[in-house]
């Protein structure tokens, strides 16, 4: 059985074109394959030329990496998308308001609907957030919410990213070069656009910025520096909204402030968008290692002289170890039943679960807690006699770091491949702003999608590619 | 703006402008050699006298000809003055202050960066030489073309134009000091054909011989041509002109902000110094010394621009 008939594929139902891709299939049965590999081969030179590229960690300093781009769009109807987007505005609700409970109150761990053990052992909880409310209490000033598709109405949440969610730089730049290629396809599909986000996240942050601000807030991103993977996304996206891009030894506590060096002196910082982790904000709080952060920043915030986007502390929201708590999250602060689901979870902390994951290790997928892009995780069908008994010995030496999935049958659209359309898997990435204003979110996202056949691993840092996304007018 | 981003954008484009007068000085080397009736080294050795990096080229080559020379001009990331070098530290820098270029300034330094890197990959062949010249010129030609018609008249491009022409500045004295590290074969030969050669010579690495023409008539000679790379206000690498740009950009600043720095008083006080000076006396007291002290003084300008600017703090 070939992958076609095993997973939902978004664009072809049998050999039609379903709902979305109506126009789009029409124009692309006219088109001739050459161009559009010619087309394709743009695409790659436009990027280079832009710049947008990621260093991987572990490879060579210079390395400049670009992630693989695919010109066929992923395209979602209205209707799904309003749903998705009920659904993360539910989400985001919930993430915040269990921040704020957490760490002021508590009740929801007085309740027992998520253990205290969970938060007290962990080390995204910060202690030096007890009793900080900041600006509206908002926590989490931008998501990104990882939903992956296993059938026509069925997006599932796969992981919230509620720290320094990356990628909003490939979604406005996929939509560039496809405008840039494509204009004809533009003028005839009703794609809602996603251009507005530099300047909307500037609006929502200034918005978020704190009480005591009485003008015009100025707002920065503050980046690890250009050695950082993602330094292109701080750089442009500091560009696109106008603000300065600072790092640490540019900032310093000038008169109870955080303020920047610039040409004529030190000047106060109101918002400060940082791509920093936790760990090295504040160098006196924090990691005393960090060269990254801002010696004191953390005592001008609490004292309500700055708003530190995301708030510092977010990532006790969406650490692995509590995502299977998520449901009882949403039900807990919204009192409604949650409108996106979980991907089902086995906490290995648990020895029912753990029991039952070792027996079925080669059909699941295994993640580790604290991990991210795809490290250090294993995937149960495809990996090895000798890959499952070496996890095995992990899991059993430190099951509480470990929760394991089934192996979803992820949505695949295809991808322009050597011998025509071939379908590939894909997730989906959209970009929530909160601000004391409201929530919004960019009608599409980041698609990331295996380029190789059969593959279900999207990340970048593992030979994935992009898409653009199309969400469509009603 | 951020002091950092002033810093940036100031060593982008002094380091545009160098790998765009390391070319400059190459061709001096090419066009004296070609001129010699003998094989000589001299004229590569004086190259690299003028580029300020002997030392460092000598501990690595035992033998100064035409190859090893142009290579460790051209292509050496070890040779911190090198094109490559220049180039890559050039791109550096724009990415460091992407948010203060447009992305039409930041798409010509990529493009100029990712085409060189593939330029000069492998060593250049003697007759392939004059075309990578070429690029290298008109690559920087365009990054220098971008920020014309695409920048905003602020700090950031008064920024950009201050470091054009400092670094402008130290390397139009560099390609004028040359003809004093090049000897002679015999000291009658000063004022022979062989001696006004390499003074056209000179004359041509700065781009200037059709503009001398126009401005200083048929006759070369050394004096006119340092007279013209010196003084001439109208000659876009002189020393003067670089000067007069240097304290027109630090004037918009200090309009700008509303101060008035130390640099302000030093460029004045080089300007006048300038201005007061004939090539007749800088060649009595001796053109080399003059140089010399140019380059210091053109240098500790840049340093206090970086200080006032608070460039690093």
């Amino acid at each position: 059985m070939g992958i076609a008939e095993q997973f939902f594929n978004e664009m072809f139902d049998a050999d039609n074109h379903r709902y979305p891709y109506h126009e789009y299939g029409a124009w692309f049965d006219n088109e001739d394959i050459s161009r559009l590999r010619k087309k394709a081969n743009e695409a790659e030179v436009f990027f280079r030329r832009t710049g947008i590229t990621f260093n991987v960690y572990g490879e060579d300093d210079a390395t400049e990496r670009l992630i693989p781009f695919d010109i066929i769009p992923r395209i979602i109807s209205a209707r799904e998308w309003s749903r998705i987007e009920r659904g993360i505005e539910q989400r985001v609700r919930a993430i915040n308001a269990f921040l704020h409970d957490i760490y002021h109150r508590q009740e929801i761990l007085r309740a027992g609907r998520v253990p205290i053990r969970l938060i007290a052992d962990n080390e995204a909880f910060l202690p030096e957030m007890i009793g900080v409310s900041p600006p509206g209490n908002i926590y989490t000033h931008i998501v990104g919410i990882d939903l992956v598709r296993t059938g026509a109405d069925d997006f599932l949440v796969l992981e919230d990213n509620a720290r320094t969610p990356s990628g909003v730089s490939y979604m406005l730049e996929n939509r560039e070069t496809m405008l840039h290629m494509f204009p004809e396809l533009f003028a005839n599909t009703r794609v809602r656009p996603v251009n507005g986000y530099p300047m909307g996240l500037r609006r929502s942050l200034a918005a978020s910025a704190p009480a005591q601000c009485e003008r015009e807030p100025v707002v920065a991103i503050l980046t690890p520096g250009i050695h950082n993977s993602a330094y292109f996304e701080h750089s442009f996206l500091a560009d696109e909204m106008g603000v300065e891009l600072v790092e640490g030894h540019d900032l310093r506590i000038v008169d109870g402030r955080v303020a920047m060096r610039t040409t004529r002196g030190y000047q106060p910082i109101d918002v400060l968008y940082r791509r920093v982790d936790d760990d090295f904000l504040d160098p006196l709080t924090f990691n005393p290692d960090s060269m990254l952060g801002v010696p004191g920043v953390m005592d001008i915030y609490r004292a309500g002289g700055i708003t530190i986007a995301n708030a510092p502390g977010t990532g006790i929201s969406d650490d692995k170890a509590l995502y299977s708590y998520m449901p009882a999250i949403i039900e807990f602060y919204t009192g409604e039943q949650p409108i996106l689901k979980n991907v089902p979870t086995w906490r290995c902390s648990e020895a029912d679960s753990l029991a039952y994951v070792l027996d079925n290790l080669k059909d699941l997928v295994v993640k580790e807690v604290h991990g991210s892009g795809g490290y250090g995780m294993l995937i149960g069908p495809a990996a090895s006699k000798r890959e499952l008994s070496d996890f095995s010995a992990k899991l059993k030496a430190n099951p509480s770091n470990y929760i394991a999935q089934p192996t979803l049958a992820l949505s695949t659209v295809p991808i322009l491949a050597k011998k025509g359309l071939a379908p590939r898997h894909v997730d989906l990435r959209p970009f929530v702003r909160v601000s004391p204003v409201g929530i919004e979110i960019t009608p599409g996202g980041l698609t990331r999608v295996a380029l190789k056949a059969g593959s279900l691993v999207v990340n970048s840092s593992q030979g994935g590619g992009t898409k653009d996304t199309w969400v469509l007018e009603d | 703006m951020l002091g950092k981003t002033a810093g940036g954008v100031y060593w982008m484009f002094r380091y545009i402008e160098r790998s765009e007068n390391i070319t400059r000085l190459i061709d001096v080397g090419l066009r004296m050699a070609l001129t010699r009736p003998y094989t000589s080294q001299d004229e590569w050795a004086s190259v690299l006298d003028a580029a300020g990096v002997r030392s460092g080229y000598d501990q690595v080559h035992s033998e100064t000809d035409a190859g090893g020379v142009v290579d460790y001009l051209l292509r050496d990331t070890d040779n911190p003055s090198s094109v490559m070098s220049s180039i890559d530290a050039a791109r550096m820098n724009g990415r460091l202050v992407r948010t203060a270029l447009t992305r039409e300034v930041w798409e010509a330094m990529n493009e100029c960066w990712l085409l060189l890197k593939e330029t000069l990959a492998n060593p250049i062949p003697s007759r392939e030489l004059p075309e990578v010249l070429g690029i290298v010129r008109k690559q920087s030609a365009l990054v220098r073309a971008a920020l014309h018609g695409t920048m905003l008249r602020n700090d950031i491009f008064n920024f950009a134009r201050i470091g054009t022409f400092i670094e402008r500045a130290d390397n139009t004295a560099r390609i004028l000091d040359v003809k004093y590290y090049v000897l002679l074969p015999t000291a009658n030969q000063v004022g022979s054909s062989l001696d006004n050669v390499q003074w056209e010579t000179i004359l041509r690495s700065a781009s200037g011989h059709r503009s001398y023409r126009v401005s200083h008539g048929l006759e070369i000679s050394p004096l006119g041509i340092a007279d013209f790379l010196i003084f001439d206000l109208q000659m876009p690498r002189s020393l003067a002109f670089c000067y007069r740009k240097i304290s027109d950009n630090l004037g918009y600043l200090r309009q700008n902000y509303s101060t008035r720095h130390s640099s302000h008083d030093l460029i004045d006080e080089r300007a006048q110094q300038l201005e007061s000076q004939t090539v007749d006396s800088i060649f009595d007291t001796g053109l080399h010394e003059f140089l010399s002290d140019f380059k210091r003084y053109n240098s500790a300008l840049g340093s206090q621009i970086e200080q006032d600017y608070r460039f690093h703090k």
